[in-house]
């Protein structure tokens, strides 16, 4: 229990301070201190408490089914282009912020995916998911989305290659936490 | 993000029909996973909420707007840095500034830094990665973002 306490003491003394914050911007009708809130802390709780437990749900069930031999197979080392088209697919069709593909990048990792399919996969993420495309091409237009994509995917893969180079010749692993 | 949780559940239970204990020892995994996540990810959802609060739209035109010239691209690659907006906020908004007289190409350097960077989001990155990987990571991705854009900047001065 220390230990975890001492792990986590940064995080608790922001919520903590924040909770007291909160509880007296609304007693005291401190009114920025209930915009922070309502406004925009809610709106990231939202999105968190939506999205992330499916996320896990779903890294948990491909931990349990989805064996060490096949993801090595077709997104391992060598598993060449259809790797990468493999990872970005995969990519594409979650929703979430970025933070909710690192532990899909560490659980990928541990079953065998090649780290330079690890960086192309956190970059396609980052870049093109299907369900904010839609976003995207209502405000922006579908010019815009299409020319942003066609340039960003020669990028990412780019910058995949160089990070998993980079990697695994330093020998760096991704931490379960 | 519907369709998510409609494919999850539904997976949840053909995987149930299937094998009950491997499917909850694989929720439980999952949970654990995310409990453990949890303090960090608050930390930080409560620091983008404040830092966000004193950012509004108008200080966003003055920095984004015509009047700002190139300076214009600067403050929309460091803006987009630091900022994790979700989706949902992020592309209304983008639409208000761009209606609001804010050009394209600027909006382009925006989104695309403000997709592939996550400088606040670094504290969790580390976690999985360790810092000097996170690091190189986001200022790599600093880097891809600002030729995404500037080509998309340069297109969209052409025509």
């Amino acid at each position: 229990m220390k230990q975890y306490l001492m792990k986590y003491k940064f995080d608790y003394a922001i919520i903590t301070a924040f909770t007291i914050f909160v509880a007296g911007s609304f007693y005291f009708h401190f009114n920025p201190g209930v915009q922070i809130f309502k406004d925009n802390f809610r709106m990231f709780l939202k999105e968190m408490i939506f999205v992330l437990p499916v996320m896990f749900i779903i890294i948990g069930l491909f931990d349990v089914w989805i064996s060490k031999e096949k993801v090595q197979k077709h997104i391992g080392e060598n598993s060449g282009i259809k790797g990468i088209l493999l990872v970005m697919l995969l990519a594409f069709l979650q929703s979430g912020p970025l933070y909710a593909a690192f532990p899909v990048a560490f659980l990928l990792k541990e079953k065998g995916c090649s780290s330079v399919n690890i960086f192309i996969y956190l970059s396609a993420f980052t870049m093109a998911k299907i369900p904010m495309l839609t976003f995207e091409i209502g405000f922006l237009g579908l010019n815009f989305s299409l020319l942003r994509l066609v340039l960003s995917v020669p990028v990412f893969i780019l910058i995949g290659f160089v990070m998993g180079k980079y990697f695994d010749k330093n020998k760096c692993e991704i931490k379960n936490i | 993000m519907i369709a998510m949780t409609v494919v999850t559940g539904i997976l949840i239970v053909i995987s149930f029909l299937f094998d009950r204990e491997k499917t909850i020892a694989g929720i439980k995994k999952g949970w654990m996973q995310f409990m453990k996540i949890l303090p960090t990810l608050l930390s930080v959802i409560i620091i983008i909420s404040v830092v966000l609060h004193f950012i509004s739209n108008e200080v966003l035109m003055d920095y984004l707007g015509a009047k700002a010239g190139w300076g214009a691209y600067l403050s929309a690659a460091i803006l987009g840095s630091i900022s994790i907006l979700p989706g949902f906020i992020a592309y209304p908004l983008s639409g208000i500034l761009v209606h609001s007289g804010v050009s394209l190409s600027v909006i382009a350097v925006f989104i695309t830094t403000l997709k592939m960077v996550g400088i606040l989001t670094i504290p969790i990155e580390k976690k999985y990665f360790g810092l000097k990987t996170a690091i190189i990571r986001n200022t790599l991705s600093f880097f891809g973002a600002i030729i995404v854009g500037g080509i998309m900047a340069f297109i969209y001065y052409l025509i």
